[in-house]
């Protein structure tokens, strides 16, 4: 029994952990290739203050003797596809994702060009108007093509160098005296890919560690339980001669087979997990952030090592207390099971400070901590110090309801209950996070839900969106539009460079829809009429909260900076981005593409000038979008990225039911010294297993009650401190009672489950069992 | 009679095949009499003591007890004989260790509904536990434990006392004082007292005694 | 065309599909693929001819030192900026999109290393170049610049200036003789065949100047020889390789050979440039090169006759291991000569697989 829990729970553990380390490898490695393309991650880059970096300058770099070169970046939108343009005669060699060698350098360069992709890609784009010849590449992520950087930027419209990037050789010299016009960026640890979805990967690896810790308290309890069953066994064996030394390396080696077994059998459940998660994360994170992760898994070999390492690691974690017990037990122990219950009030204290002392470090990092890091330490902090606060809670509920319990019974109950909490507290530690964890995941994602869905509509106001395959075409279809609509709104875009990150810029025509519902979260009074005048500029509430901006701070734009006349919430973009006048953009940006636009018309007709459209034009797919296809597209990705959330959520949920189950299964085996006398003085097995399953609800029902205040102030430090710190957005907090009702079913069936075994067990207990208490040396 | 037995046998099933732990087992007991019960490890007198007490039951023959067959009694039945008209002290661990000394004391009479706080004091005071009563059975010695495990049962006012080797994991001279304690106490109570225990030093100091060989009284 | 020649050609073939496919087609010098095609009427015309003349496929500037520690030790010294098209330069394809392509060799050779790098640029944004006037030739950091005295010719005086890993140099040049024209008037014709380039030397530097081998810096004094030469005519499909030579000997007379190596007798040709600057063509294959001793798969001693010169020399390369492992490998470093003359030069040697 306990050999399968402790396989069964090991397994488990590592299974959640390995699987969402997949996961992550996976993801990361999509990240490495996409930002490997250009080395990116490990060369720093140069790049100007604002906007391109100049020919002169990189040529002026290079005759001072800077190891730079030079690469265009973008996307060729219709194609969702990120070009990246290179000079393969100055790339540095640490940058080269692709070989162009021999006579492929030639057709590389060549005017006609060359695009390396990866065989999905290529096969992809194979057919696509107007792009040069296609080459797969095995090295290459989805969705990215490398091309010479004459052909790259002749795709993206006459684009300019995006950046330098800078070799490994020495800087000849300060950059200022060279060019002062560029800064230098250092060498990223991660791409900016890698970066926006730090938080993500954040995320999914704190549930993996704490599945991983929930699994950990199976283990324990599962040893405690074998170690309390062979005690006779082992003290027979020290009493024939066996060294306590050698004692220890049999229970060490047989445990370490386990873990061994466990281990392998784990990351093998883990890449089940992975399997089954994969697509969702995969969707999520194309998305949320443009980021292509296949969504099949490649075997890792360290996977399984680390695996492994992991269980057996927890093992001997989990196997610690016991072992040390086996080693301090003296070769004639009398059997007392009962007194460690005792001598553990003393780490009740000790627990109760540490967690008193750690919901305070949280406190601090809530008031002094910055980031993302501070967001998840505070997480962290308050999770784990309101776990070790737990068992000293008990402690005190048990305590004063056993002094006002006015029947025998009653006190009886309570005191037990107490005892029992030392054995039990692990195991109630991991139901109060996961309950806790579930309610505040849960309560930020329909707080984030419900905002979501007020702010698309107030986003999405326009009835129909249209995007053009070119200017000529634009241009019959407003020739064509202009009778039939009430209002035709440019939805232009170009890329550039805000507060140093890579941003867009869109331009806004004045009129009403967006004077009546443009989600502003703040604005100065006349912003719409200096909008439209061209003077001001709104901001995105990411780049307000990231570069700590204020209304009337001046942003640099090309062609000079204006000031900002408001910030409006941007859910689900990542990066930073500006509006300015449709006029301004087109001044500003001469090249922008002007293809997209919105369309105002009575609502009832919408759908019937859509098809009109399409079938005027001939248009398909995303060409013409109608509010309510956008709004389900954005909800969809908004699913996505909360469905892996809630699936590791009841996957949380459910190894913490199994960790109490598994704890419970070992008090059981252990309690019949503190149940026998009571059964002796006149209950019946049945009657005590009944007192008992109430006192497994009782307990869960306390854990719940203060996974309540937990959770929510997990949900407030989520939407307050992470989402702004890793999305760059906060959220108003809403309270779901509904959503209480259900964790509390979800709470009783895990402890009812968990507490059913025991009952069973004892329930159908036999007299002899209870009797030996009494009659045999245990 | 307070206690009947007749033909009580029971059967063990053992990996060796059934084991007749007793056969044909019958003895009767008086209000305010004790008797010992003897005989060789294994010739199932602790089973007797048990069978006696309700928590087992035979497989053949009556155990009335004070009027109440406990062969044919219900586990329920079963369950308030134990608590309210027998009192059994086992060996050892008799105590709830999660209760302090003054919780024990009382336990059993508050369950059955007949605590009487004057007595229970009377009986702390007698049996010296005025000084540990806030304390809790481990930290209590063996010698105090059977104590508190007497005068718990005492507490309870039974007509019956069952005792098993109550003092078998006592020394010679603490076993003595505690069951010198007890017989006075069951005299003064009136309850009848069924005592198993191998020792026949111990067993002359009953009223009577029977002995038990190979699952037939000798 | 000198080995110079098939360097350059050789990293065309490189990067252009085109020109392999096309290379020992005997027509090519005809058409060129529009590219412009060397011609024997023109004549030079300074400074403009000193620049880039980018309506041909290929050019090179190509200065080779033999230089002189203050111990005594020799060296030599190498900078040569190769410039290609891909295709014909068309108005307006400047920036990236520009068909030129720059390459940049230098070297260092003493008598026990050989130190060399390799530049590689994109025409037309300003990373490589040459211009006219003031005459400068550059590519990263590696300099070409002119200092001659106004009325002078630009070439008269140039400082070089290049580095790589663990080596790097700066010298002055300082012409004592003209400029001279190759060939017939500077068209310098190539094969039986009749494939041509444009082709001068100014072969009269004196050199000063440092040497910095690692942490050592070395001052130095000696002679240098540059060579221009452009056209748009690759070589012959049987042309295998090419050995080329400069001597400069201590009377102050010159003399430029080189042999183009085929499966037949190959073919040879030389100039004998007296003191004074006046120069003298030798008849196709009147220069009888001889390999003496081959180390590590080249011949590094020769014997060079040219019996109506009275010229009868023998040639030891001061390093046998001066090879440029780069895009295009070749071996290129400093002679000594002995024999009817005395002096030093430098020797060339590609196709040797």
């Amino acid at each position: 029994m306990q050999l399968s829990m402790l396989l069964l729970g090991l397994s488990l553990a590592t299974a959640l952990w390995s699987g969402v380390q997949a996961i992550n490898a996976e993801a990361r490695a999509s990240y490495a290739e996409a930002a490997g393309a250009l080395g990116q991650d490990r060369l720093p880059r140069l790049v100007a203050q604002e906007g391109a970096v100049p020919v002169a300058s990189y040529a002026a770099l290079r005759r001072a003797g800077w190891e730079v070169s030079p690469v265009t970046e973008g996307r060729l939108e219709g194609n969702d596809l990120r070009l990246i343009g290179i000079d393969p005669l100055t790339l540095p060699a640490k940058a080269r994702q692709i070989e162009v060698a021999g006579a492929d350098l030639g057709s590389f360069v060549s005017a006609q060009g060359m695009l390396f992709a990866d065989a999905d890609t290529v096969a992809r784009l194979a057919g696509v108007q107007g792009l040069p010849l296609l080459r797969p590449s095995p090295d290459l992520p989805p969705g990215v093509a490398i091309g010479d950087i004459s052909v790259v930027q002749r795709l993206l419209g006459g684009a300019g160098i995006s950046y330098l990037v800078l070799g490994p050789a020495a800087a000849p010299g300060p950059l200022a005296e060279t060019a002062p016009e560029l800064r230098m960026e250092p060498a990223k640890g991660g791409e900016d890919l890698a970066r926006l979805t730090d938080s993500f990967h954040l995320n999914l690896t704190a549930f993996g560690l704490l599945s991983f810790a929930v699994g950990l308290f199976i283990v324990y309890s599962a040893i405690g339980l074998a170690f309390e069953q062979r005690r006779g066994v082992f003290r027979t064996l020290r009493a024939l001669g066996l060294s306590g030394r050698a004692l220890i390396g049999i229970v060490l080696a047989e445990l370490l087979v386990l873990a061994g077994v466990a281990g392998v059998a784990g990351v093998g459940l883990g890449y089940l997990v992975a399997a089954a998660l994969l697509p969702d994360v995969a969707g999520t994170l194309r998305g949320l952030y443009g980021a292509d992760v296949p969504g099949t898994l490649t075997f890792r070999p360290w996977l399984w090592g680390a695996g492994v390492g992991i269980a057996v690691a927890g093992t001997l974690i989990a196997a610690g207390q016991s072992l040390w017990r086996l080693w301090q037990m003296p070769v004639l122990a009398p059997a007392q099971p009962r007194a460690w219950a005792r001598a553990s009030v003393a780490g009740l204290r000790w627990q109760a400070g540490a967690g008193a002392v750690l919901l305070m470090g949280a406190l601090g990092l809530g008031v002094l901590g910055q980031g993302l890091w501070a967001g998840f330490g505070m997480l962290g902090a308050v999770l784990l110090g309101a776990a070790l606060l737990l068992p000293s809670l008990l402690w005190a509920a048990t305590t004063i309801a056993q002094r006002h319990a006015k029947a025998v019974l009653a006190q009886w109950f309570w005191a037990d209950t107490r005892q029992q909490l030392p054995g039990l507290s692990l195991a109630l530690m991991a139901l109060l996070l996961a309950l806790a964890t579930n309610l505040g995941v849960g309560t930020m994602v329909s707080s984030f839900r419900l905002t979501f869905t007020g702010w698309l509509d107030q986003r999405l106001a326009s009835e129909i969106y249209l995007t053009a395959a070119d200017e000529a075409q634009a241009a019959r279809m407003l020739d064509w539009l202009a009778p039939r609509t009430d209002a035709i709104l440019p939805i232009w875009r170009a890329d550039t460079t805000l507060a140093g990150e890579p941003a867009e810029v869109f331009g806004m025509t004045d009129h009403a829809t967006y004077r009546d519902n443009w989600p502003l979260l703040m604005a100065s009074p006349d912003v719409w009429t200096v909008m439209a005048a061209g003077q001001a500029v709104l901001v995105n509430e990411q780049m307000y909260r990231r570069s700590g901006l204020a209304l009337g701070d001046r942003v640099a734009l090309p062609g000079g900076a204006l000031p900002i006349a408001g910030v409006y919430s941007d859910y689900g973009n990542p990066k930073p981005q500006a509006i300015v006048s449709t006029d301004q953009l087109v001044q500003r940006f001469p090249d922008v593409a002007r293809l997209r636009f919105a369309l105002r018309v009575d609502p009832a007709k919408a759908a019937a000038l859509a098809a009109a459209l399409r079938a005027e034009f001939g248009l398909q797919g995303d060409a013409v979008l109608e509010n309510a296809g956008v709004k389900a597209f954005s909800l969809r990705v908004f699913e996505r990225t909360f469905a892996v959330t809630a699936a590791l959520n009841v996957l949380t949920l459910a190894v913490a039911a199994l960790a109490m189950f598994a704890s419970l299964m070992t008090l059981s085996e252990m309690r019949l010294p503190q149940l026998a006398p009571v059964w002796a003085m006149g209950l019946t097995t049945r009657r005590l297993a009944w007192l008992d399953f109430a006192r497994t609800m009782m307990l869960a029902g306390l854990v719940l009650a203060l996974a309540l205040p937990l959770g929510l102030g997990l949900a407030w430090i989520l939407l307050a401190v992470v989402n702004v710190a890793a999305f760059g957005w906060r959220l108003p907090m809403y309270v779901f009672p509904a959503d209480w009702l259900r964790l509390s079913l979800f709470a009783a069936l895990a402890a009812g489950g968990a507490a059913a075994g025991p009952w069973v067990r004892l329930a159908r207990l036999g007299p002899g069992a209870l009797l030996k208490v009494f009659t045999n040396e245990r | 009679m307070l206690l009947t037995l007749s033909g009580v046998t029971k059967v063990f099933q053992t990996g060796e095949g059934p084991v007749r732990v007793l056969d044909g087992v019958g003895l009767t007991l008086g209000a305010g009499q004790s008797l010992a019960l003897t005989g060789e490890s294994g010739s199932g007198k602790s089973t007797l003591l048990h069978l006696v007490a309700g928590l087992e039951t035979p497989d053949a023959g009556a155990i009335v007890v004070a009027g109440t067959d406990m062969a044919r009694a219900t586990d329920t039945v079963r369950a308030q004989m134990r608590r309210g008209v027998v009192a059994v002290v086992f060996q050892q661990f008799n105590l709830i260790p999660s209760l302090d000394v003054a919780a024990n004391l009382a336990f059993q009479a508050r369950l059955a509904g007949r605590h009487d706080p004057a007595w229970v004091a009377d009986l702390a005071q007698r049996l010296g536990l005025g000084a540990v009563l806030a304390r809790y059975p481990e930290q209590l010695s063996g010698g105090q434990q059977q104590r508190v495990a007497i005068g718990r049962a005492l507490a309870l006012r039974p007509q019956l006392v069952l005792a098993d080797e109550p003092t078998g994991n006592l020394d010679e001279a603490t076993g003595d004082a505690v069951l010198d304690l007890m017989l006075g106490l069951v005299a003064q109570t009136g309850a009848g007292l069924l005592m198993v225990t191998h020792s026949p030093r111990l067993a002359q100091r009953l009223g009577g005694q029977v002995r038990l060989s190979s699952g037939r009284l000798a | 065309m000198n080995a110079k020649g098939l360097i350059c050609v050789v990293f065309l073939a490189a990067v252009s599909p085109l020109a392999t496919a096309a290379q020992g087609f005997a027509g090519l010098g005809q058409t060129a693929e529009g590219f412009a095609i060397p011609d024997p009427a023109t004549r030079f015309s300074f400074p403009a001819d000193h620049g880039a003349h980018p309506t041909f496929r290929v050019e090179w500037w190509y200065v080779t030192a033999t230089l002189t520690g203050p111990d005594g030790t020799d060296y030599g010294a190498q900078w040569t900026l190769f410039r290609t098209a891909l295709a014909p330069e068309e108005t307006g394809s400047t920036g990236w999109t520009s068909p030129q392509l720059w390459m940049g060799h230098a070297a260092i050779t003493t008598p026990d290393r050989h130190l060399f790098a390799e530049r590689l640029a994109r025409g037309g944004v300003g990373q490589a170049g040459v211009q006219a006037v003031p005459f400068e030739a550059w590519i990263d950091n590696w300099q070409m610049t002119s200092t001659a005295a106004a009325g002078q010719d630009a070439l008269s005086g140039l400082t070089l200036t290049a580095g790589g890993e663990g080596f790097s140099y700066n010298l002055a040049l300082q012409a004592t003789g003209p400029i001279v024209a190759q060939g017939v008037q500077g068209y310098s014709v190539k094969s039986a065949a009749g494939q041509a380039s444009h082709y001068y030397s100014q072969p009269f530097y004196t050199v000063t100047g440092d040497l910095v081998l690692g942490e050592a810096r070395i001052p130095v004094t000696g002679q240098a020889w540059l060579d221009r030469e452009w056209s748009s005519q690759p070589l012959g499909q049987d042309q295998t390789g090419w050995d080329w030579f400069s001597l400069m000997f201590e009377d102050g007379a010159r003399m430029m050979g080189f042999r183009l190596r085929d499966g037949g007798a190959g073919y040879t040709s030389a100039t004998w440039i007296d003191a004074d600057g006046t120069a003298t063509p030798a008849p196709p294959n009147a220069l009888r090169a001889t390999p003496l001793t081959v180390q590590g798969g080249v011949p590094v001693t020769w014997r060079l006759e040219w019996p109506e010169r009275g010229v009868d020399v023998t040639l030891s390369a001061l390093n046998a291991g001066a090879f440029m492992a780069r895009s295009v490998p070749y071996w290129e470093g400093p002679v000594r000569i002995a024999g009817s003359h005395k002096g030093r030069g430098y020797l060339e040697m590609t196709g040797y697989e």
